[in-house]
């Protein structure tokens, strides 16, 4: 293994979010009773002719700037003639030799914190397919063409990927930026996000590339990572067993996790390429695409660098918190009420408790149990010694089931942190009283002992002491 | 006699509740029940829905509405689809298909209260010259029954000339309404392509089909190409340009009109075919207008490029024809290959399949940069000396066809013979330009027609040059014996 590189460019499909098709009126939602949202010129009716979505085309010129790539003036639509029941009109319309988006490029971090640039050699515009039901009919097959002509946008990226964890990164990145476009649904298990991997190893050192195998349409980080794995592993064992890795197109078995022969190159369709004349090249003028410009969001990258240098953050913490629009508005949302100062304590609580409650019942961040105002107004109490941290996840998880802010729970439940001087020494004097053996053994040099007096002081005020008075005055009643 | 008027004369009949549109509709219809047996003009009449049509016009009319087709009858070629009315193409592929929608053409025909008469016969799928490849069986030319009518538009042109019907819709790829009119002895107008919505025409090839209309006179193809015309945004190729008033346009004089005289229409031409068109130029000069010789040197590849490029998007277009959604399907398929094979194999006929291939071999990996690239170079080369021919002359001025009427299975089996009856029309397809054919006078008593070529978007040009002639000269008033 040491001995070969891996050699890795996805191909990813991602559907765009417009209501309607790319070139027809027919609605896009996802789920609706077969063949219900197919129009005529989904049918692919005699007669009937493409008229293109301009709102995918908005789409997919805001993806080639947010990638600093090169926006088209004149890209053409092409045929690509193939026979398949799912495709009506026995062609598919796709950009080939001139595509809107070229030459982009997108940076991700490696586990050891070094970025790497992947390049994006194009995206281009086409329609989906629709889809072949085989289950639960004897002797036939169903079509449903509801996702027949769906707008997807291509993103192909250079061979730059050299490991399947770099693969997953890039997919991640890309999956990142079509969703804080509002582009994409990024939906990948209704599969509106998608991707083809292209897989090949070589010596290392050697220039050439070796032979690549295409992995056909995986819908998981995972799926593309375990896909990657065993295909990389599959190469090698063939190349050093002495056989030779030939040009096809594979499926992956996500049950047995092996990727498994489609087709060869040899048994591949000529797809007979040329410009669709039924519709006009697509011509971009720069008012439009200084315009599309305008409405670009803050993109991920730049938000992660301001939150690192507005906020203090740790790179990682920063690129965590801008992971989606919606999670960096809600932080942001946060220190606006607790102040930049205490950002970081935003930030963990952010990462963390509310993290995993989210990931625990399954939401959004847009459908946080806790508002963005009520986590600030729990936080305020830690900041003003109201309650400890600790109370605090105690708090938090009441906050979370019922809803009530934070002041509410800590005054019903009289979770108000003790401050007094006086009375932590009163419990503390009782505890040494109540524990002879242990005072002596500490005193004898037993350090750690100290953490088993402050848990017992803990416990008698069922947590409400404050931790750091606990532990000053522990330190002079027990020397 | 009703089928002599002119559009305009029926109109003014209608608007003053001189004749009805009933009257009317039921006088073609007795004239297809009469004559179409023999001629065989079309695949579908629609007489019930005729008389439904005609008696709507009637009551628009009775409420005061006017409009120059309000109430008219009319055929269309079957290639325009009609809510609920078969349109084959030609074809058995398409035998048992009945729209669910209407061609923009035909909406707009129907919204100007044309009242259809019926579905005109057609070569399979627009592909012929002759109406021979025609599922239906061909179509007979009524100057001489043993003849053809030309084509792919053949029913249209045959039922117009037999007087069935006012005026006739057809499409025009390489010639299909231009070659059919020249031996029918009527008049015929190709627009510029994407004057005229291309929506709900069954596809041929898309870059070249045009639809267009066949009338008696230059006066009543105005009337209806007036009506057809015009942007439509479910046709990206359609162009937004304004519609200028075609009828108004008629009667501008000729003086000074520079007629350009293409050197490549003339090489190798027979001797009577010139001397009619040497005819056709003395009027011309009488009306004002000069002579230009003009030359452009590639036009002799047109016939070799356009059936490149024709074919190309043909295979391409007709891919939907899979016998899983509609039309043909063949009897219990044994799988998909088979299901795919055997309707496509069913469904089409020869000159179909022939394209097909033709169109599929020039598009493959290793032949496309040789065929297809090489075609559109030339189609580029093509439109540009046009363009050029084009600041020099106001009009360009040709034969329609090389010779006239040829007799039924006489170039059957000799595509190459077949494809060169197109030789002067398929120019006009491969630049887009407006093309007119009208008849100019008779070879061994058959008609021949005489063709007028115009800039882009220049058809009330076009259709003013040949009014004036039609002015001058009787030969489009001639009917074919027995159909007077």
């Amino acid at each position: 293994m040491a001995d070969w590189e891996v050699v890795i460019g996805l191909e990813i499909h991602a559907q765009l979010a417009t209501r309607s098709k790319i070139f027809s009126g027919a609605a896009t939602a996802y789920g609706a009773p077969p063949n219900s949202q197919a129009s005529l010129v989904d049918l692919a009716y005699p007669g009937v002719l493409p008229v293109l979505n301009a709102e995918a085309v908005r789409m997919a010129v805001k993806f080639g700037l947010a990638i600093g790539a090169k926006v088209a003036e004149r890209s053409i639509f092409a045929r690509k003639n193939y026979f398949y029941p799912d495709l009506p009109k026995g062609y598919q319309i796709s950009q080939y030799e001139h595509p809107v988006v070229e030459q982009g490029s997108l940076a991700i971090v490696l586990d050891d914190g070094v970025v790497k640039t992947v390049g994006i050699t194009r995206a281009h515009l086409e329609e989906d397919a629709g889809k072949s039901l085989h289950e639960g009919l004897a002797h036939a097959s169903g079509i449903d063409l509801n996702r027949a002509g769906t707008p997807l946008l291509e993103i192909v990226s250079e061979p730059d990927m050299r490991s399947a964890k770099e693969a997953v990164a890039y997919m991640k990145k890309v999956h990142t930026l079509v969703r804080y476009l509002e582009i994409c649904d990024g939906n990948m298990q209704e599969g509106s996000f998608r991707c083809d991997a292209n897989v090949s190893v070589r010596r290392r050192g050697q220039q050439k590339f070796g032979t690549r195998a295409e992995i056909k349409n995986l819908n998981s980080f995972r799926f593309v990572e375990k896909a990657i794995q065993y295909e990389v592993a599959r190469q090698i064992e063939l190349i050093e067993s002495g056989g030779k890795v030939v040009q096809e197109t594979r499926l992956y078995d996500s049950d047995k996790h092996e990727t498994r022969s489609m087709r060869s190159k040899e048994e591949a369709n000529d797809y007979r390429y040329f410009p669709d004349p039924d519709l006009l090249p697509l011509e971009i003028d720069p008012a439009f695409i200084a315009e599309v410009r305008s409405t670009l969001p803050e993109l991920p990258d730049e938000k992660a660098a301001r939150f690192a240098t507005q906020f203090g953050l740790s790179p990682y913490d920063a690129g965590v918190l801008s992971a989606s629009r919606e999670l960096g508005a809600y932080f942001e949302a946060v220190v606006a009420a607790v102040g930049a100062a205490n950002a970081k304590l935003a930030a963990n609580w952010v990462m963390g408790e509310l993290s995993s409650a989210l990931n625990r019942d399954g939401l959004e961040i847009g459908a946080s149990r806790v508002a963005p105002s009520a986590l600030a107004g729990l936080l305020a109490r830690i900041l003003d010694a109201t309650i400890s941290g600790k109370i605090a996840k105690e708090v938090f998880e009441s906050m979370w089931a019922e809803g009530s802010d934070a002041d509410a729970i800590i005054a019903a439940k009289g979770l108000k942190q003790i401050t007094d001087g006086g009375a932590i020494e009163a419990v503390i004097v009782q505890i040494i009283a109540a524990n002879p053996k242990q005072l002596a053994e500490y005193r004898a040099g037993n350090d750690k002992l100290f953490r088993f007096f402050v848990g017992q002081v803990m416990k008698a005020t069922q947590g409400k002491a404050n931790p750091a008075q606990v532990d000053d005055l522990l330190k002079q009643k027990l020397s | 006699m009703l089928h002599d008027l002119s559009i305009g004369a029926l109109a003014d009949l209608l608007g003053r509740g001189k004749l009805s549109s009933v009257e009317l509709t039921r006088h073609f219809l007795g004239r297809i029940e009469r004559y179409d047996p023999a001629l065989n003009s079309l695949i579908t009449a629609t007489a019930d829905q005729a008389l439904a049509a005609a008696a709507d016009a009637d009551r628009r009319l009775q409420r005061g509405e006017s409009g120059p087709l309000l109430g008219i009858p009319l055929i269309h070629k079957d290639i325009f689809c009609t809510e609920g009315v078969r349109t084959s193409c030609g074809s058995r592929m398409l035998d048992n298909f009945v729209a669910p929608y209407d061609a923009t053409v035909v909406e707009r025909l129907r919204a100007a209260g044309g009242v259809m008469l019926g579905k005109a016969n057609m070569d399979e799928f627009a592909m012929g010259s002759s109406n021979e490849t025609s599922y239906y069986g061909p179509v007979k030319n009524p100057w001489d029954t043993s003849k053809v009518p030309g084509g792919s538009s053949g029913g249209s042109a045959a039922a117009t000339a037999a007087r069935l019907a006012p005026y006739a819709t057809g499409t025009d790829t390489g010639g299909s309404i231009r070659q059919p009119a020249a031996l029918t002895g009527v008049t015929g107008i190709k627009p510029t392509y994407g004057r005229v919505s291309r929506y709900g025409i069954v596809a041929f090839a898309s870059s070249l089909d045009q639809a267009g209309v066949f009338a008696r006179s230059a006066a009543d193809a105005a009337t209806v190409l007036q009506a057809m015309a015009g942007f439509d945004p479910r046709d990206s190729t359609s162009v937004d340009v304004p519609v200028p008033d075609y009828g108004a346009a008629l009667a501008q004089t000729l003086a000074g009109l520079k007629i350009g005289l293409l050197a490549e229409f003339f090489d190798g031409l027979e001797a009577r075919n010139v001397a009619l068109i040497e005819a056709a130029l003395a009027v011309y000069r009488s009306l004002g207008a000069e002579t230009v010789d003009v030359s452009l040197p590639h036009l002799p590849l047109s016939v070799p490029t356009y059936y490149v490029v024709a074919p190309a998007e043909c295979s391409s277009n007709l891919s939907r024809f899979d016998g899983v959604r509609f039309g043909y399907r063949c009897e219990a398929p044994k799988d998909l290959m088979d299901l795919y094979k055997r309707s496509r194999g069913e469904g089409f006929g020869p000159e179909v399949k022939r394209r097909i291939m033709t169109g599929t071999y020039v598009l493959s990996a290793g032949y496309f940069d040789a065929y297809y690239l090489k075609a559109q170079k030339a189609r580029q080369l093509i439109t540009d000396e046009f363009r050029a021919a084009f600041t020099q002359v106001d009009l360009l001025l040709g034969p329609t066809t090389p010779t006239p009427a040829f007799a039924l299975g006489a170039k059957v089996d000799d595509p190459i013979t077949m494809y060169l009856n197109d030789i002067y029309t398929i120019g006009a397809n491969l630049a887009g330009l407006p093309g007119l054919s009208m008849p100019c006078g008779t070879i061994d008593g058959l008609p021949m027609g005489l063709q007028l070529i115009g800039p882009h978007f220049a058809e009330a040009r076009v259709l003013n040059a040949a009014h004036q002639y039609q002015l001058a000269t009787d030969w489009h008033l001639r009917a074919p014996r027995g159909y007077e």
